[in-house]
């Protein structure tokens, strides 16, 4: 039996797995870091037009700081976040992003004088300033209200990837690779660690560790039209469910993309529609301004989503032998543009899809972008209910994404949250009672359950073929758990995936091989999957309302007064065939900034009783405000400081709001 | 040859080997599939996969040609599987994996210890000149097209194409690659970061470094990013020269 021990062991080596494991390496503790593939090939790697940071650079983002980040944060997530979260993320997100750039990152950069752009379909000169030239250049996407989107071209994620993976090379961490955790170890209430299958040989292996942290990323392939990568299965989460201890935060809030590539579901950055792209329909009329008069093309997400599938269903798509699509123009951005900022788009464009965008319009429709729930933790990124086991990223629910995630307000939360988390992992390591003593009974027993699962796939008899059970599962969550939800067609959903994952358990291998087998990964990772698939669709069929992304038709506001809270699921017994839901409430009383309309989509919502209370608390201290500067302010609505890491507390700098020279 | 429906039927011929499995021979084997419209080989290998053979090992992550993943030799050229549009090449066609890397099985090869290596050796990070920096501070100012010039040698996805395709390093072990050499090229542009060219020279100023390149370039024909590899290589070549002469 081969136990290997270590500090901290993170299983996910994207943004925000590696910057933990940089910041707790730093103050000395051991690290390992566990990938599925090379870890610059990880999925953080996809995001491409960039990452939220209020650094007011640009003159289109003049004006922009924490605060107007966090409101923006806020009003996309449908009030659904945690707003002391946010705070700490909106905080952080400039460290972060000034900290990438002096590791080394080629941010875009600011050009002092005059320059054309695209707003609102029309050509407009602005002027950057003098003070801003070779300063990290902003751009506008969906629901912010100033361009707060620092970039590099539109290869952001791919950029930000190369110098944290190349940083944690110099910080000798080690990384393997096709190294899968399939359980983990714990005692229902403290985590030790995880049984980790290594891909190529097939053999077993415990990795105990005092800390362990779930950084693998989002769950899309749980739909048959997504845009993530084919690791992104969501197993890191799956296997903090199966504990029967950790909680899943808001499963059932599912992102989709407005503008992926059709049909393919290659993502098209968000950047295109952010840099002045507009979306069109079969007669070639610009229909977004006639949903959204007030943003446009550049409503969250969720937003631009529904209205195309709504613009769709009225007979407005373009047919094709794949199903209707609408059009993404991007050809009025012209071809120097496009060639070098928007230029994985131009490459995607040519390889996928035979279309050269500087010159014609590219066919797209919504899927499957983002998972906005996952291991739900307190604010130091910790497990409220399994000491020991930490999250962060899109593996999380952390929570500053409630029912709806912001374009590039993503990479920033990876990085962000690896920063503070890493932080108090840290903590967590140097203080003296979580010393890790683990009873190595519990580890071999770990173990030996493991191997028996798998022993048990390899030798079952079992007359079902799992690629078949995976693609039914796909199929299931994109036509009844999709876009538009209604009670009924839940219900068949959640019924349906009872079946399946009752059939998963009669699997049987053509392939019977121990070693590299993809058969064998293939099935025991669906056994998962369709957990994680009965979290989304029982919550989404037991949420009745519609907030954020979670979309009912047939109950179609936002109904504060019943569904301000958060769903935790949590997985009991190994033989049930639903998940256990539970609701925490979200007080109102607390909120910087109380529930109301978000600037775009519907207008009309249940209130909750404590809102109108806690808007007029709220008007009276802004009355009371005696001229204190918006620091202040904050500090008696909502007080956050106190919650960030000493090492990432204080003011950030811009051009507009310098800061004085320490003694 | 096309079916009644108009289609075309597929022969794809894959060099099968799997280390792992005790009494396994090289061989080539060969899957007929119907090509579907818009197909790729990631679509064609996932559809062999899932119904012919699930035994069959290949690697892909991103499927867009983004993370550097599915590199392999198509009909004998190393480039990236996933962006391979099935009606650009015949009836017939051949995929092996990539040489130089250890061979996991198949079609899929160990690209990450090879450039994890590769990176150690040639410190592959940002060298800081100061320790810490003040994360509440402005950023250090750069010129806009400065920036633009070291994304362009950034968006390497270390796929090893150029390393397959590489003369010198079917010959030499520890040869860095056109891979090796443009991350030195990058580093060296950046100003921020303290090394200086003679730092560089201890790192590639031999024949396992930027002397080891015989010029023939097919690093350069075969990048999927079309990184401008020739020209930083032979750049680099000539600085470290004159580092040499001293």
């Amino acid at each position: 039996m081969k136990i290997i021990y270590t500090d901290v062991l993170v299983i996910g080596a994207g943004l925000a797995g590696l910057r933990i494991g940089i910041g707790a390496k730093r103050r000395g503790h051991d690290v390992i870091i566990l990938s599925l593939v090379p870890p610059k090939r990880s999925h953080s790697s996809a995001a491409q037009g960039g990452m939220q940071a209020s650094l007011a650079n640009v003159i289109k983002g003049q004006g922009d700081n924490e605060d107007v980040h966090f409101e923006d944060t806020v009003r996309g997530s449908d009030w659904g976040a945690d707003q002391q979260v946010v705070r700490m993320f909106v905080d952080t997100a400039p460290k972060a992003v000034r900290e990438l750039a002096a590791w080394g990152l080629p941010w875009s950069r600011v050009t002092r004088g005059d320059r054309e752009v695209i707003i609102n379909g029309q050509k407009v000169t602005i002027t950057e300033r003098d003070e801003a030239h070779g300063l990290i250049a902003q751009r506008a996407f969906g629901g912010t209200n100033k361009w707060r989107t620092c970039y590099v071209s539109d290869g952001t994620g791919h950029a930000m990837l190369t110098t944290m993976s190349d940083q944690a090379i110099a910080y000798q961490i080690p990384v393997p690779e096709r190294a899968e955790a399939i359980a983990l170890i714990h005692d229902g209430g403290r985590c030790y660690g995880a049984i980790v299958r290594n891909l190529v040989t097939g053999e077993l292996v415990a990795y105990v560790a005092k800390a362990t942290a779930i950084t693998g990323g989002g769950a899309g392939r749980l739909y048959r039209v997504t845009t993530n990568a084919v690791i992104s299965e969501g197993i890191p989460t799956a296997i903090a469910l199966e504990t029967g201890v950790a909680s899943l935060g808001n499963m059932e809030a599912v992102q989709f993309h407005p503008t992926p590539a059709f049909p393919a579901g290659i993502l098209l950055t968000e950047g295109a529609r952010g840099d002045g792209g507009l979306l069109k329909d079969v007669d070639g009329h610009r229909f977004m301004p006639d949903y959204e008069p007030e943003k446009k093309e550049l409503a969250s997400r969720d937003v631009v989503s529904r209205r195309m599938e709504e613009h769709i269903a009225k007979g407005k798509g373009v047919k094709s032998r794949f199903g209707d699509h609408l059009w993404l123009d991007i050809t009025l951005l012209g071809e120097h543009h496009v060639k070098h900022n928007l230029r994985e788009v131009y490459e995607i464009c040519h390889y996928f899809l035979g279309v050269d965008p500087v010159k014609e319009w590219v066919p797209v429709r919504p899927a499957q972008h983002y998972t906005m729930g996952g291991v739900r933790t307190n604010y130091t990124g910790e497990s409220p209910t399994l000491r020991g086991l930490f999250s962060a990223g899109e593996a999380a629910c952390w929570d500053m994404h409630g029912f709806n995630r912001l374009g590039g307000n993503s990479v920033a939360e990876t990085v962000a949250a690896g920063m503070i988390v890493g932080e108090f992992i840290a903590d967590f390591c140097e203080r003296s009672e979580n010393g890790a003593s683990i009873p190595t009974s519990l580890v071999e027993e770990a173990l030996r359950r493991e191997q028996a699962k798998i022993d048990a796939l390899i030798d079952s008899r079992g007359t079902e073929n799992a690629a078949t059970i995976m693609a039914e599962m796909q199929t299931i969550m994109s036509t009844k758990v999709g876009i538009f939800r209604t009670g009924k067609v839940l219900e068949e959903g959640v019924h349906e995936l009872q079946q399946l994952l009752l059939r998963s358990r009669n699997i049987g291998l053509r392939y019977k091989a121990r070693s590299a087998n993809p058969e064998l990964v293939t099935a025991y990772r669906v056994q998962k999957m369709l957990k994680m698939a009965l979290c989304i669709a029982y919550g989404a069929l037991q949420r009745t309302e519609s907030r954020g992304a979670h979309f009912r038709e047939d109950f179609p506001r936002r109904n504060d007064a019943e569904w301000l809270n958060r769903t935790l699921a949590t997985w009991k017994s190994e033989t049930d065939t639903l998940p256990s839901l539970a609701y925490e409430p979200i007080d109102v009383m607390k909120m910087e900034l109380p529930p109301g309309w978000r600037g775009y989509g519907a207008k009309d919502h249940i209130d909750h009783p404590d809102t109108a209370r806690r808007v007029a608390e709220i008007e009276a201290l802004k009355q009371q405000r005696d001229g204190a500067d918006r620091f202040a302010l904050q500090q008696k609505l909502m007080p956050y400081e106190q919650l960030l890491p000493e090492r990432f507390r204080g003011r950030n700098e811009r051009i507009d709001e310098i800061r004085e020279v320490r003694p | 040859m096309k079916t009644e429906t108009g289609t075309r039927k597929l022969k794809i011929s894959i060099l099968r080997f799997n280390p792992q499995e005790p009494g396994s021979v090289p061989r080539m084997q060969t899957y007929e599939i119907d090509e579907a419209e818009n197909m790729t080989l990631f679509i064609a290998l996932m559809e062999i996969r899932e119904k012919q053979d699930p035994s069959l090992q290949f690697d892909f992550v991103c499927r867009a040609g983004i993370c550097g993943s599915c590199g392999m030799m198509i009909n004998g050229r190393p480039t990236l599987a996933c962006r391979t549009l099935t009606k650009d090449l015949g009836t017939e066609i051949s995929l092996a994996p990539l040489p130089v890397f250890e061979l996991i099985g198949d079609l899929s090869v160990d690209t990450g210890k090879w450039m994890r290596g590769m990176s150690e050796r040639l410190e592959t990070w940002l060298h800081m000149k100061e320790p810490e920096v003040d994360l509440g501070r402005l950023e250090e100012r750069m010129e806009p097209e400065l920036a633009e010039k070291i994304y362009e040698l950034d968006r390497c996805i270390e796929c090893g194409c150029c390393v397959a395709g590489c003369g010198t390093a079917r010959m030499r072990e520890d040869f860095v690659g056109a891979v090796g050499l443009n991350k030195i090229a990058r580093f060296r542009l950046d100003p921020r970061d303290r090394r200086d060219d003679a730092d560089y020279f201890e790192l590639i100023g031999d024949d396992d470094g930027v002397f080891g390149c015989m010029s023939l370039i097919a690093c350069h024909d075969v990048c999927p990013k079309e990184l401008p590899l020739a020209t930083q290589i032979a750049f680099l070549r000539r600085k470290m020269v004159s580092v040499g002469w001293k």
